[in-house]
């Protein structure tokens, strides 16, 4: 297959990966800034995780799956100013599974059609420029019993509500950390299902800490604030518990899972013994967080911060030439911030002036979004260190809690290997005992590896950012003119 | 498409309903159903864990191919879907 090459002379081609909210608005604001402009997505529609709505014409959406969404005339706006311009191409269901640096910019090989079919159709891009706005997955800590069935992440119990219509369960609960557990225990609510309670790990003491603190400076972040106390409203009247300071700390069942025990938690998140209780569930949704999808980032060997984000500068531009990334591949911080950082990432590529009044306004609402991030990470955030060794969440780990769902690789054998072998280094007790080394490459246990081992892990790279079947790989290398 | 269409899919031969649009993994949960594959080692359940194509714990065979991940796949009339199980690779002693 041939590379794109770029149509006019002296018009600059950026690529942008991704059409959640901080892709769309890239995409806008490169188009509008006079670039020529292609949108790679792998979900059958726009819109990400945060918009994400059955497919089909917007027109037919019910009224029921209306009142799940949030903002949604934003992004029909959005949606439309991309697929109106002329100089927009949108491909949906594009997988882009690779990507390299070469010496004139950087390549992404694309694989579009039904995913994971074989036969899909192979493109490769070599752009000016490209804006990685991938978005992020949730992070959930492994507790006994997760890999039963009925046991979600909060993320996927809000894609199935939103996408298919569908509830994980009848009898549900919802715990975790971070406001995000919020809508998705509404969204349940309003698909029909009984949601028993959401548990926030985080203490009191930490959420006064985290959102109380300086209030002031929460002036202009009130989209999100607002979302949110919409939700506690809604919680009243659906008459859903909410309890801090508490987890699921197993799940229990034959076969998919029929009940979960609940404990209150210490500040460093170990289990408090004897406050232990049994519920009976048929879904469980859990999330601790979110973690940013990095692959593409990392092949295209952009600068990652210590806290594992994309590093960008003020304008959205990673370390790597031609490369600018937006959304929560940079941070953790809600549409409103994934929009204003996406609005500056397509304008900064496109090559749109650094001064115009909209950079500015774009600049100043970032800056707000950010300060909501900080807060969330200070009330929600995952504490790194315990009492004794490690954070407290290690203590509800039995030995025979499976870590890597994978290679159903426990926490017992992960503490073995790494006895046997006299190593901590989590590369070496990976190889040994296969864990991280399953089809999904670690994502899903990578990070909970690193803290059962107490040793820092190494960023893991992931040359294909996503599997391709071997027939599709031959036919994707083959002859190129 | 019309979203009042409805897709019906077999699994293990046996016709369910959902409608169009729907993801496999929607139709199946739709369906009452919370696990469609066997893992290798342990032979457990599992369905849906990510629910949007990161963690792989969803994948069905369709219509004669493996490892397609049922949260993203929408579903299409007559798609034949067979629970799966891949046995791990025989330890050579
Ligand atoms: C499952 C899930 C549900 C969520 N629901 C909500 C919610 O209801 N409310 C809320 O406030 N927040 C929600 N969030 C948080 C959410 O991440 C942000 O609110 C917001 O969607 C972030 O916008 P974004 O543009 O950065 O990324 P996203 O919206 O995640 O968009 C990223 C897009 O990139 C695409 N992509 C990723 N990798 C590739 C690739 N290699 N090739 C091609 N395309 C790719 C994805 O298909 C996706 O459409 C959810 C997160 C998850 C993981
Ligand atoms: S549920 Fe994780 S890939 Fe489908």
């Amino acid at each position: 297959m041939t590379p794109h090459s770029i149509g006019r002379p002296g018009r600059r081609h950026v690529v942008v990966v991704g059409a959640g909210p901080a892709g769309l608005s890239a995409a806008r604001a490169a188009a509008e800034a006079g670039a020529r402009v292609t949108v790679l997505d792998a979900s059958h529609a726009t819109g990400g995780q945060y918009w994400r709505h059955a497919a089909g014409p917007h027109e037919q959406l019910t009224d029921e799956e209306l009142r799940l969404q949030h903002g949604w005339d934003t992004y029909c706006v959005l949606d439309a100013a991309v697929r109106s311009h002329p100089a927009v191409e949108l491909v949906t269901r594009a997988q882009v599974w690779a990507a390299e640096r070469h010496d004139d910019g950087p390549r992404l090989h694309v694989l579009v059609g039904e995913p994971d079919d074989a036969g899909r159709v192979p493109l490769t891009f070599s752009p000016d420029a490209v804006v990685l706005a991938t978005g992020a997955h949730d992070r959930t800590l492994p507790f006994p019993g997760w890999e039963l069935p009925g046991v979600t992440t909060a993320g996927a119990a809000q894609a199935l509500a939103k996408a298919d219509g569908v509830a994980v369960g009848s009898r549900v609960l919802v715990a975790g950390a971070g406001p995000f557990l919020l809508p998705v225990a509404a969204t349940l609510a309003a698909v029909g299902a009984t949601v028993l309670g959401v548990h926030e790990a985080s203490r009191a003491g930490a959420l006064a800490r985290g959102w109380l603190d300086r209030p002031w400076r929460l002036a202009g972040t009130s989209g999100k604030l607002l979302e949110l106390a919409g939700y506690a409203a809604g919680h009243v009247r659906h008459r859903i518990p909410y309890r801090v300071g508490e987890a699921v700390v197993a799940a229990h069942g034959h076969g998919r899972v029929e009940a979960v025990t609940i404990s209150r938690l210490d500040p460093t998140w170990a289990p408090i013994a004897g406050t232990e209780r049994v519920v009976e569930v048929d879904a469980v949704c859990v999330s601790h967080g979110f973690t940013p999808r990095l692959e593409l980032a990392v092949a295209l060997g952009t600068a990652i911060t210590t806290e594992r984000f994309v590093d960008v500068d003020v304008r959205q531009r990673t370390s790597s030439p031609h490369v600018w990334a937006a959304g929560e591949t940079t941070g953790i911080a809600g549409v409103d911030a994934a929009l204003a950082e996406g609005w500056l990432a397509g304008h900064d590529a496109a090559g749109g002036a650094p001064d115009e009044r909209r950079a500015r306004t774009a600049v100043r609402r970032r800056a707000a979004t950010h300060e909501v991030a900080r807060r969330m990470a200070a009330a929600h955030g995952i504490p790194v260190q315990g009492a004794g060794s490690g954070p407290g969440w290690l203590r509800w780990l039995t030995d025979d809690t499976v870590v890597c769902r994978c290679e159903e690789v426990t926490a017992g054998r992960l503490r073995d290997t790494a006895a046997v072998t006299c190593s901590t280094d989590p590369v070496s007790v990976k190889l040994t005992s296969r864990a991280g080394l399953g089809i999904c490459q670690g994502r899903m246990c990578s990070a909970a590896v690193t803290a059962i081992l107490g040793a820092p892990g190494a960023l893991e790279s992931r040359p294909v950012a996503a599997p391709v079947r071997l027939g599709d790989l031959a036919r994707a290398a083959g002859p190129s003119a | 498409m019309s979203r009042d269409d409805r897709v019906t899919i077999t699994v293990d031969g046996v016709p369910v309903g959902g409608r169009a649009g729907q993801s496999i993994a929607g139709v199946l949960i739709g369906a009452g159903e919370q696990a469609w594959r066997t893992t290798s080692f342990a032979s457990a359940a599992r369905g849906v864990f990510c629910g949007i194509g990161v963690c792989f714990d969803c994948v069905v065979e369709v219509n004669g191919l493996a490892d397609v991940r049922a949260c993203l796949r929408r579903a299409r009339d007559g798609d034949v879907v067979v629970r799966q199980h891949i046995a791990p690779p025989e330890v050579i002693p």
